[in-house]
C-alpha cells in the first residue's frame, strides 16, 4: 500500500490523512544515502556510548554484551560518531558501489 | 517557592541513560543534524508518556513526510506560528476530561516544539500567552539559529555577523547586522518555574534538564543549541564539536533558572577564544578582525551578566562527560 | 412544558454550549461576540459548566487551542466575528483536514476596511471554501437550537468536521427574545458525549497533520469533500430529529409563502423577519411574492433549493456581502451557478443591501421585488445594483 510512496485511494486514506501506523518511518533505507560507512574496531571499543547516544539517526543501539550494534539501513555516514570516539575505535570507509 | 519535583531530583548519569526511542529512524534529517539530535535527546529524557505539538520546520518536515513518520508518540502539526497555543489546547483538553472522568487521571507530558523561528519570531505570540497562562507544558525551542528549512534565511536568532540569505555580507553588510535575540530572558521574563539552555554535546546535563522541565508543574522551556551543518557550512561528523565549543567559548552558556533564580552549570574557568568557534563555519567565514574582537567582548560582557545573576551558593563543575573508566 | 425566558440572545448562545457540556472554551473578546464568551467564563467561574476555559491572546491562538484541544477528543467551542474570524483563516481550513469537531458561533460583523462593528454577512463569506459545515440563524430560539444540532452532528462519527452557527451581530446577539432553552438533562436525549475516531493519546500513538505531498494532497482534499457534502443526510437527519423530541423543525432551505410565488426574495439571517413583513405587505396588494432562506449554506443544499425555485419565475437575490470584482454578491453568483444547467431556471437578479450595519427596511425589500419584476418583465436586467447607496 502506502508504505514507502504516498500512493494511496482516498477511500482508504486514514481520518484527516493521519499516519496511523507510529514510527513508519522505519520503512524508508535512509542508509541509502551514505557515502561512507563507519566501522568499529572492537579491540579499541570500551563500551562508553558516546557513538549511540551521539547519533542523530538512531544507528545504533545497545547489546547486552555493552557493546553497541550498528545499523546500515539508518546510518547516513555523517561521521559523528568516528569523530566523538574517546579511544578512536571507529573509522570511515568509502561505501562500496 | 521551587517545584518539588526539582527538590528532590534524581537524574540520570552517563552510565544510565533512557533507553527509550520516542523518535523512530528512517527520518528525512541532513547527515550530522545536530537540532534532531538534539531533540532525540530531549525525548528520550522525557519518555514516551507525552504528546507533542510541532511548529512547521525542519523537524516537523522530516519526520512527518506522509506515509512516514518517526514519531512513536502521539503528534500533531499545526501551523508555523502555534505550536505553543495547540499545546495549550490539547493540556487544557485532555485537562477537562480528566476532571470528567472520561480518560484516566495520569499525568501525560505535554510538549510544543519550534524552530528558533517558530518561536522568537512568528511564534513569540502564542508562546507568551501559553506561558502566562500557566499551562502545564514543556516548550522545547531547537535553536539552529535561521529558517532553516526554507534554505537559510535570518531569524531574530541568528548570531551578530552570521551570513544567511537574506543578511549575505557584501560591500554594504558584514551580515547579521543584529545582536541575538536572547529567548530564555523572555522566558524568564513570564516568571514560569523552569527555563534552561542545553547543548547536545553535554547530552546528561541536557537530559536532565528536559526530564525536569517535563516534572515541573506548570510552563518550562528549554533552549536547546542545534547545530546545523548544511546552514552553518559546518563539516557533518563536526555537530557534537561545535557544541561543545558553543559552551566553551561561552557563546552558549549552560545554565538554568529555577523560579527566576539563575543556576550556572558549567563555569568555564578558561573560555576558549571565540574564533575557535567561527573558523569552522563557513557562514562566518567573512569576518573580519573588527567584528571577531566585537564579538570577543560581548560574549565576556553577557557572561560576566550571567555569572553575577546566578546563585551564590557554591555550584561544581559537572564531571566531564568525556568517556572515562 | 419548558419555560420560555426572556433573555439577550449571546447568553442564550452560552447557556446552549453549557447545556452541551463542553469541555473546552477558547476564545478571544471581539465586538459583537464579547457576552457569548463573557457569560460563558461566568458559568463556568460558578461551577454551572464544568469546562477548561482559555482566555487566549488572540484569535488565531483561539482556533488552535481549539483544534489542539479537540484532537485530544475534547468537545471545544469558540466564538469570533470580523477581524477575529478572519485572523483565524488559515487555520480554518485546517480544522476541517484533520477533522476536528469544533462549533464556532459567528457573530457576524462586516469587514475592515474601513472599520465597521456593525452587521453584515462579509465575514462569513469571506470563509465559503475552508471546508466548515456553515448554517444561519434568524432568531434567539435558532441560535439556541442550532449549537446543540451543531455538536450533535459535528461529532457524527461519519462526519467530524467543525461547524459555523451564524448570527447577525448586534440585530441578533445583542437583542432580548424570549426563548426556550432546555436543560442538560434535556439535551442528554439528544446529544451524546463525544467518542473521537482520530485522538491524540499516548495508548494508542498517530501522527496528525503530516506533509502533504503531492502524491496524497489531493486524495486529502477529497476525503473533506466527500464528507462535507455526504454530511448534509447526517444534518438534516438530526434536524428531523431534534423536531421529534423538542418540536421544532429546521430545514435546510427555509420558505415563507412560497405557495404561487412568481417572485421570491432570497435572504439569510435575521433580516429575514423583516422580510416575512414586507411579504405580508406585499401579498396585501396582490403581488405573488414569496421569501426564501439558506439555514444550510455549507454543503450547499442543491437538490432543496432547486425543489425549493421550481416554477419560480423571478429570484430577487439580496446579499449583505461585495465579492469585488464579481458578478454580484456571493450569494447571488452561488444561486446563479446553482441553477445551471436546470431547464426553465427562474431569471436571477441580485441586490447588495444591509452593509456594515445599515439598515434594511421593508419598502427596501419592496423597492427590491418591483425592481426584479421590472427587469424581468424586460428579460434582462443589471447583474447586480446595490441598493441604498448615496450616489454624491
Amino acid at each position: 500500500m502506502a508504505k514507502v510512496d504516498a500512493i494511496i485511494g482516498w477511500r482508504n486514506l486514514a481520518i484527516g490523512c493521519a499516519v496511523t501506523e507510529p514510527g513508519s518511518s522505519r520503512n524508508l533505507r535512509t542508509g541509502d544515502w551514505r557515502s561512507q560507512r563507519p566501522v568499529t574496531d572492537r579491540e579499541k571499543c570500551i563500551k562508553c556510548g558516546m557513538c549511540w547516544i551521539y547519533c542523530p539517526d538512531m544507528a545504533y543501539s545497545p547489546l547486552r554484551s555493552g557493546y553497541f550494534k550498528w545499523d546500515g539501513n539508518y546510518c547516513k555516514g555523517c561521521g559523528i560518531c568516528a569523530h566523538e570516539c574517546p579511544k578512536g575505535a571507529i573509522t570511515m570507509i568509502m561505501e562500496e558501489d | 517557592m521551587m517545584d518539588a519535583a526539582l527538590s528532590n531530583f534524581k537524574g540520570y548519569t552517563p552510565k544510565s541513560l533512557p533507553r527509550v526511542e520516542p523518535l523512530a529512524q528512517g527520518h528525512r534529517a541532513c547527515q550530522g543534524c545536530g537540532e534532531i539530535l538534539a531533540l532525540r535527546m530531549a525525548l528520550k529524557a522525557i519518555g514516551d508518556n507525552m504528546i507533542v505539538a510541532s511548529a512547521t520546520g525542519c523537524m516537523e518536515i522530516v519526520t512527518s513526510s506522509y506515509p512516514q513518520s518517526a514519531w512513536n508518540v502521539p503528534w500533531i502539526h499545526v501551523a508555523f506560528e502555534n505550536a505553543a497555543a495547540v499545546a495549550s489546547g490539547i493540556e487544557a483538553g485532555r485537562k477537562a476530561l480528566m476532571r470528567k472522568g472520561r480518560i484516566p487521571n495520569k499525568r501525560t507530558t505535554i510538549v510544543a516544539m519550534a524552530g528558533d523561528g517558530g518561536t522568537a519570531d512568528i511564534g513569540l505570540q502564542a508562546l507568551s500567552g501559553a506561558l502566562e497562562r500557566g499551562h502545564d507544558f514543556v516548550y522545547i525551542c531547537l535553536d539552529n539559529e535561521a529558517y532553516m528549512n526554507t534554505g537559510v534565511q535570518r531569524s531574530s536568532s541568528t548570531p551578530y555577523g552570521a551570513m544567511t540569505t537574506t543578511s549575505p555580507p557584501g560591500q554594504l553588510s558584514i551580515g547579521q547586522s543584529t545582536w541575538k535575540k536572547n529567548m530564555p530572558a523572555i522566558a524568564v521574563a513570564h516568571e514560569i518555574p523552569y527555563v534552561a539552555t542545553g547543548s547536545p554535546a553535554y547530552y546528561t546535563d541536557l537530559m536532565n534538564k528536559a526530564k525536569k522541565a517535563a516534572l515541573v508543574k506548570g510552563p518550562a522551556y528549554l533552549h536547546l543549541y542545534s547545530p546545523c551543518p548544511t546552514g552553518w557550512r559546518l563539516a557533518p561528523e563536526l555537530a557534537v564539536e561545535i557544541s561543545r565549543l558553543a559552551v566553551q567559548t561561552n557563546i552558549f552558556p549552560l545554565y538554568e533558572v529555577v523560579d527566576g533564580q539563575y543556576i550556572l552549570n558549567k563555569k568555564i574557568r578558561k573560555p576558549k577564544p571565540v574564533e575557535e568557534y567561527f573558523k569552522l563555519q563557513g557562514r562566518f567565514r567573512h569576518l573580519d578582525k573588527k567584528t571577531v574582537q566585537q564579538i570577543q567582548e560581548r560574549v565576556n560582557r553577557q557572561y560576566e551578566a550571567l555569572v553575577r545573576k546566578a546563585a551564590s551558593a557554591e555550584i561544581e563543575e559537572e564531571p566531564t562527560e568525556e568517556a572515562a573508566t | 412544558m419548558p419555560e420560555r425566558v426572556g433573555i439577550e440572545v449571546s447568553l442564550a448562545a452560552s447557556e446552549a454550549v453549557c447545556a452541551a457540556d463542553a469541555d473546552v472554551i477558547a476564545a478571544y473578546p471581539i465586538t459583537p461576540q464579547t457576552h457569548i464568551v463573557e457569560h460563558l467564563s461566568e458559568l463556568v467561574a460558578d461551577g454551572k459548566l464544568d469546562a477548561e476555559f482559555v482566555p487566549v491572546e488572540s484569535e488565531h491562538s483561539a482556533m488552535s487551542v481549539c483544534i489542539g484541544s479537540s484532537a485530544a477528543g475534547a468537545r471545544t467551542f469558540t466564538a469570533t466575528s470580523s477581524q477575529g474570524l478572519a485572523l483565524m483563516h488559515e487555520l480554518l481550513f485546517i480544522a476541517p483536514a484533520l477533522r476536528t469537531p469544533i462549533v464556532m458561533t459567528v457573530a457576524n460583523r462586516a469587514l475592515s476596511g474601513p472599520i465597521s462593528i456593525w452587521n453584515d454577512h462579509s465575514d462569513i463569506m469571506a470563509e465559503r471554501d475552508v471546508g466548515w459545515i456553515q448554517t444561519f440563524a434568524e432568531n434567539g430560539q435558532e441560535v439556541f437550537d442550532l449549537i446543540i444540532h451543531a455538536f450533535r452532528v459535528a461529532e457524527d462519527p461519519e462526519v467530524l468536521l467543525p461547524i459555523m452557527v451564524n448570527l447577525d451581530g448586534f440585530t441578533l446577539s445583542h437583542v432580548i427574545e424570549p426563548i426556550e432553552m432546555l436543560s442538560l438533562e434535556e439535551v442528554a436525549r439528544y446529544l451524546k458525549p463525544y467518542k473521537p475516531q482520530m485522538v491524540l493519546d499516548p495508548r494508542h500513538p498517530i501522527t496528525m497533520g503530516p506533509v502533504g505531498v503531492p502524491e496524497v494532497y489531493t486524495e486529502a482534499r477529497q476525503q473533506i469533500e466527500s464528507v462535507l457534502c455526504k454530511s448534509k443526510k447526517v444534518i438534516t437527519k438530526a434536524w428531523t430529529e431534534f423536531a421529534k423530541i423538542y418540536g421544532r423543525r429546521y430545514k435546510p432551505i427555509e420558505t415563507y409563502r412560497t405557495r404561487g410565488a412568481e417572485v421570491l426574495l432570497m435572504t439569510m439571517g435575521s433580516v429575514s423577519e423583516t422580510a416575512m413583513t414586507a411579504v405580508d405587505a406585499m401579498r396585501e396588494k396582490g403581488i405573488p411574492v414569496g421569501l426564501m432562506r439558506f439555514r444550510l449554506w455549507r454543503p450547499f443544499p442543491l437538490e432543496e433549493f432547486r425543489r425549493a425555485v421550481k416554477g419560480v419565475k423571478v429570484l430577487a437575490v439580496m446579499d449583505r456581502a461585495i465579492s469585488y470584482g464579481a458578478q454580484g454578491g456571493p450569494v447571488c453568483t452561488e444561486v446563479r451557478s446553482a441553477l445551471f444547467g436546470e431547464s426553465d431556471p427562474p431569471q436571477v437578479f441580485g441586490f447588495v443591501a444591509g452593509l456594515g450595519g445599515r439598515d434594511i427596511t421593508t419598502d427596501m425589500f419592496k423597492e427590491m421585488v418591483a425592481k426584479a419584476m421590472g427587469y424581468a418583465k424586460k428579460g434582462k436586467g443589471p447583474l447586480y445594483e446595490m441598493i441604498g447607496v448615496r450616489e454624491r
